[in-house]
């Protein structure tokens, strides 16, 4: 009688468990060391960049003053136990008299790959927008990336009168139209629907906010 | 482990390597470090690595950080994956060693995030990509995961800096023809019309396609001048006799 080929050598199952385990446990404090070493200058490279993009969508204001939304209204200082960075944020800018440049805005959403950041700057007097800036895209290179690279694109929104409509290339016609760029036209339309849609959600504040600036 | 390894570990992703050698050599340790440079390149070679060799090449800087946080993540994951590797099980030895890979992706991704923000913003999605390289997770299987820590440290820095010298080149080619630039520093003047599609993914596959020709090239004229050289030598000796 032909005798039974030997079993191969089996590893415990809790063998594995403890090698991925631990390799799990492992990993995790060494995320958690860089994570707390990276995180300081993380957060003032983004508050730098943050900083320089409300400068440039306010035209190089003064000063600007930052602003929460709390309670459906604006107000300077965050309300005790709150934490500040939960909150929603508006910049608000001033020239060297004190008169008002504008506020500027940051807004979020879905693009044609994933989330797009945008910063603008608004006038609420003549109800036109002052700049926009992307602060943050993942949209395809070489073509949806240029709603931050095609200054002819961005340069349009100095002056454009919201709310803004979207048309093709060549076909602007008055200051409420922004031509959008041909073989990014979701990336754009994302632009116009952020600008259009954040104004609808933070104009009222904006109108509302004392004139001098007792928020 | 011995000093002594297949010539399958050797050439590993290389087409038709070690296929029906069966000799074993000891492998001095600068073998272990050069090979990777040019003989074994990961990208010229073995054809490995090719999505951030094509996608993030645009430029000469994104091109070096990119270059430089796959050597860390690689030498990183070799050194890590060699001194365990008497403690991980065969079974699950990928998922450990892309456990690994991920954490060192992850700790870079971090590092880049903290140092070079504006490069880190133009890299994208790449950085996370590093996890699935098939030159990291290669090594590990082919050589890491069998071999002593000192040559899997080798190794890892070889082919690291094979893999650099790729991207440099690449990025190179590619930013001095699609933006008349090096390194932001302007080469030709504003008279140059830059060759915009040299920056964009199909001035990738153009520049590899022409990098990957010229080598193919060099090599075919260095077989040839040897096998002239040989059938010299045996006319020399048949004169003789």
């Amino acid at each position: 009688m032909p005798s039974a080929p030997p079993a191969p050598d089996e590893v415990k199952a809790s063998r594995l468990l403890v090698t991925l385990g631990g390799g799990g446990v492992v990993a995790g404090m060494l995320l958690v060391v860089a994570f707390g070493l990276t995180l300081p200058t993380i957060e003032a490279n983004k508050a730098r960049e943050l900083a320089a993009a409300v400068n440039e969508v306010l035209k190089a204001p003064a000063r600007y003053e930052t602003l929460y939304v709390v309670g459906g209204a604006l107000v300077r200082k965050v309300p005790d136990g709150a934490d500040p960075k939960k909150i929603e944020r508006v910049y608000l800018g001033y020239r060297s008299d004190d008169q008002r440049v504008g506020f500027a805005m940051v807004s979020a959403e879905a693009g044609f790959q994933d989330f797009v950041r945008i910063i603008f700057g608004y006038d609420p007097k003549t109800r036109q927008l002052l700049g926009m800036k992307v602060l943050e895209s993942k949209e395809t290179p070489g073509l949806g990336d240029k709603i931050e690279k095609d200054q002819a694109f961005v340069s349009q929104f100095a002056g454009a009168q919201a709310p803004l409509i979207g048309v093709k290339q060549g076909k602007r016609s008055s200051p409420r139209e922004v031509a959008m760029i041909t073989g990014a036209t979701i990336s754009s339309k994302a632009v116009i629907r952020i600008i259009n849609n954040a104004l609808k959600r933070l104009g009222p504040l904006v109108d509302a906010y004392p004139q001098e600036g007792k928020g | 482990m011995s000093g002594e390894i297949s010539p399958a570990d050797l050439h590993c992703g290389a087409p038709g390597a070690g296929a029906g050698a069966g000799a074993r050599r000891i492998v001095p340790p600068r073998e272990d470090l050069v090979k990777g440079f040019w003989r074994e390149n990961p990208v010229l070679v073995q054809l490995l690595g090719l999505c951030p060799t094509l996608a993030v090449t645009n430029s000469v800087a994104n091109s070096a950080v990119m270059g430089i946080a796959t050597f860390f993540v690689l030498v990183g994951s070799s050194l890590l994956v060699s001194v365990s590797r008497r403690f991980i099980p065969n079974e699950v030895r990928i998922a450990s060693y892309i456990l690994i890979i991920a954490t060192f992706v992850s700790v870079a991704e971090m590092a880049l995030q903290a140092l070079v923000p504006d490069i880190y913003k133009a890299l994208g999605a790449f950085v996370a990509l590093i996890v699935v390289n098939c030159i990291i997770l290669g090594r590990q299987e082919a050589f890491a995961g069998k071999n002593p820590v000192g040559r899997s440290v080798l190794d890892a820095v070889g082919m690291g800096i094979g893999f650099i010298i790729m991207m440099l080149i690449m990025g190179s080619v590619r930013e001095v023809l699609g933006s008349g630039t090096f390194l932001g520093v302007s080469l030709f003047g504003p008279a140059y019309e830059p060759w915009v599609i040299m920056v964009l993914p199909p001035g990738g596959f153009f520049t590899l396609a022409f990098v990957l020709l010229a080598v193919a090239w060099l090599k075919r004229r260095k077989a040839l001048r040897a096998r002239a050289a040989e059938r010299h030598d045996v006319a020399v000796v048949e004169r003789a006799a």
